[in-house]
């Protein structure tokens, strides 16, 4: 069983209460960071943890703080990105519902840090109760003299505000998110500038996910050297997963970073093995757009090398027979499972949470989803599927933001790895009319 | 200053130059071409992404190549940094699918649309696209919607470049149009069918690169390479004066801007000047304007054009030496002045 830092009181009753939660060690971080610690400190302490961004990209926190500009006399701001909307991701609500304090002390820490007077919580709209839980958690901060003026008497000052989204996938992507926090269209924004230069208002602004701000606080309290001693090589600490799919035991999980894919799926500490005692078929590792993967590649590199659960391990061999651990919505696939469909109903998501700013993404996942829809319901053809990867090869790095590669990989990866299955529907389409049947000639293709 | 290489020509330019600035001070074949950039609008640029480029070099300082293609309207030089556009076979084909994407939906009505003949998405078609779609959907339409008696908006053309967006943000107060719900069915609209009326909202046709926002005016009027563009200006209030004025025979059938070789307006011009201003006596006329020989718009200029130049070939190569500008409209190469 992995050691657990995030969620190691969430069986405690009442936890999201404020006395419980300090009862059990709630806010002893933050006391320590403001009482001892200086800003500097914390930044070295979170640099030495190797603590990466827990969003998707791994972005390496330390580093993304050391980037912010300071300005004499320009206000910084640190936004807390909690529009989980990664189909497959459900982490950040599960530790936002359970333990919203270890959410708001990781918030006052972190701002400590960067010199932030003023930090934002932008949540999807759909999590509008976890909006009210947080809500409530604030206002219990703010009696006590956590949040507001001369913080624990450290002469630190601090307001922290809750802001609901309107339930829009583009606006997690960190300057959409401020470009709709600001009240505007949520639109991503033109880089550079960067909004560690010019973010909320034009002013420097850091955007961490959930869980990387929640995990600020263990790196303060047990030291970053100490955090990075867990996990292997540069995924140091430990990870939430949102394991979903085939499984006997969905849930979230905070796992050690290094724990096998394997073990992982199979052992009852996590997902208790394929569900009614079928067979891997796939597993999409990090949330629906990271690459899927096939089952004997999932758990095995292509070198033959186990594969676990970090960051490096499951994008060895790059996108040709690697994946990504992105946001950790680990979603996993029987021998049952159409990947066609699972494919069309990816990119029918892609196509709806498009923000139509730029043409690649716009035109082109909306391409995808019709092709993938014909291909579906048994009018495909060949070149459909030539087609489709050549499409998707014309979004994948062509756009403003990430979101068109994340409507590109999974159809390339689809592709890649299950050409038969897209064959299989393209050129005997009526056997996948009959379910039953197509399940006769997959088992007698395979035998 | 910063020197940049693109396709193998070397430039020094200011710092904070964008690669397409700097590739457009180099000039010919190696501008790539841009959708929704306009030099006069601040913050346009980086949506339809045919402008994209690959940096081979980023800089001096970091020679790494940037890993994908870029911007090339929104990324400013480094020092030392080298770029391909042309010579890339590569990116020539992104940019092929970008062009495929634009015109995706596109309903391709050139025979009926008003901006025909200098329509930016025809030329761009032209030179980067391919012949044969492959889209094999119905193309989606758009509701029609009035948005006032000047502009006729045809949203099923528009290729969102938000150009008219910042028309109406930088040059007049309180905007009243924008794009209003999101991606595939993203469009240009008034908020609960409102009307544009602001003084120096009809420079949203002068920036709309496509059919999509034409003079209502002008509706249906004439193919534009039937009419003659003549410079004139008058002492306006609102704005600048400086004008084109379209004939066709003695009538003026439209008033625009003047534009540069990009297509840009070269100063704003308002509505009174734009939509009231018809008569010839209301100008000062200062002679034809200058046409780009690749323009259609000088083609018919060219039909005397071509027999003229059988019957004085050495006459018409001094005078019209190869790639330099045609002064459309002129004296008797002008099939409207022959006629008369």
């Amino acid at each position: 069983m992995s050691r657990k830092l995030l969620l190691a009181n969430d069986h405690v009753e009442g936890i999201r209460r404020l006395d419980v939660y300090r009862k059990h060690g709630g806010y002893n971080a933050l006391e320590k960071a403001l009482k001892t610690m200086t800003p500097e400190q914390i930044v070295e302490e979170v640099k030495a943890s190797g603590l990466r961004g827990r969003g998707g990209a791994g972005f390496p926190t330390g580093m993304k703080w050391s980037f912010l500009a300071k300005p004499e006399g320009v206000a910084r701001y640190l936004v807390c990105n909690a529009d989980e909307s990664e189909p497959g991701t459900f982490k950040d609500r599960y530790l936002m519902e359970r333990i919203p304090h270890a959410l708001i002390e990781g918030m006052i820490a972190s701002s400590f840090a960067l010199g932030a007077r003023t930090s934002y919580i932008y949540i999807r709209g759909e999590y509008f109760y976890v909006a009210n839980i947080l809500e409530e958690a604030i206002a219990e901060a703010y009696e006590a003299g956590l949040l507001g003026k001369n913080i624990l008497n450290s002469g630190f000052d601090h307001d922290c505000y809750v802001q609901v989204g309107a339930g829009a996938y583009i606006c997690g992507e960190e300057t959409a998110l401020l470009e709709s926090l600001e009240g505007k269209r949520g639109n991503p924004r033109i880089k550079p500038p960067f909004p560690a230069i010019a973010g909320l208002y034009g002013c420097p602004t850091v955007v961490n996910n959930v869980e990387t701000i929640a995990a600020v606080v263990p790196i303060i309290q047990m030291t970053g050297a100490e955090y990075a001693k867990i996990g292997v090589g540069k995924s140091t600490g430990t990870k939430l997963i949102s394991a979903s799919g085939h499984i006997n035991k969905p849930g979230v999980y905070e796992i050690e970073l290094g724990v096998p894919v394997e073990e992982f799926i199979y052992s009852d500490a996590y997902c208790g093995g394929i569900r009614n005692g079928k067979q891997l078929k796939a597993v999409v590792a990090g949330g629906s757009s990271v690459p899927i993967l096939p089952a004997h590649l999932i758990l095995k590199t292509a070198s033959g090398e186990p594969r676990l659960m970090t960051y490096e391990s499951l994008s060895d061999g790059g996108f040709a027979t690697g994946t990504m651990l992105g946001s950790g919505g680990f979603i996993v696939m029987d021998e049952d499972t159409s990947i066609v469909k699972n494919l069309w109903n990816f990119s029918r998501f892609y196509h709806h949470e498009s923000c139509g700013q730029c043409s690649p993404c716009r035109e082109g996942t909306g391409w995808m989803e019709k092709i993938l829809h014909n291909i579906v319901e048994g009018h495909g053809t060949p070149e459909d599927v030539e087609l489709l990867w050549d499409i998707q090869g014309k979004i994948e790095g062509k756009t403003i933001c990430p979101l068109g590669d994340a409507a590109a990989w999974p159809v390339a990866s689809a592709i890649r790895h299950f050409k038969d299955e897209f064959m299989q529907y393209v050129t005997r389409p009526q056997s996948i009319k009959d379910v039953k049947h197509y399940y006769r000639v997959h088992q007698l293709a395979e035998a | 200053m910063a020197k940049v290489t693109i396709d193998g020509i070397t430039i020094d330019v200011p710092d904070g130059t964008t690669i397409l600035n700097a590739a457009r001070m180099i000039g010919g074949e190696i501008v790539p071409p841009a959708m929704c950039y306009y030099s006069k609008l601040k913050t346009s640029g980086g949506y339809c992404r045919t402008c994209i480029v690959k940096v081979t070099k980023g800089s001096e300082k970091d020679p790494r190549p940037m890993p994908k293609p870029v911007a090339s309207c929104r990324t400013t030089v480094m020092d030392g940094m080298e770029v391909q556009n042309i010579t890339s076979p590569d990116l020539l084909e992104a940019r092929a699918g970008v062009v495929e994407f634009l015109l995706l939906n596109h309903p391709l009505d050139c025979p009926v649309c008003d901006q025909a003949g200098e329509c930016h998405l025809q030329d761009l078609a032209y030179n980067n696209g391919k012949a044969e779609t492959r889209y094999a959907f119905p193309r989606r339409e758009f509701e029609r919607r009035d948005i006032g008696n000047n502009v006729q908006l045809h949203m099923n053309r528009c290729i969102l470049c938000y150009r008219c967006v910042k028309v109406a943000d930088q040059l007049t107060d309180g905007r009243v149009h924008g794009v209003i719900n999101r991606g595939e069915v993203a469009e240009i609209s008034t908020y609960i069918d409102n009307v544009i009326e602001n003084e120096m909202s009809g420079n949203v046709i002068d920036v709309c690169p496509v059919g999509a926002l034409t003079d209502k005016t002008f509706r249906f009027k004439s193919r534009v390479w039937y009419t003659k563009p003549v410079d004139a200006h008058r002492d306006c209030d609102k704005c600048c004066g400086k004008v084109r004025l379209w004939y066709k025979g003695e009538e003026v059938l439209r008033v625009t801007a003047r534009k540069d070789q990009y297509g840009e307006v070269e100063d704003w011009i308002c509505n009174t000047c734009r939509f009231d201003k018809k008569e010839t006596s209301q100008w000062t006329i200062e002679g034809p304007s200058k046409i780009s020989r690749d323009s259609v718009i000088s083609a018919n200029h060219y039909e005397s054009l071509q027999s003229l130049r059988k019957a004085t070939k050495e006459q018409l190569a001094n005078a019209l030496p190869h790639g330099e500008k045609v002064q459309a409209g002129q004296g008797a190469l002008n099939p409207n002045n022959q006629k008369q």
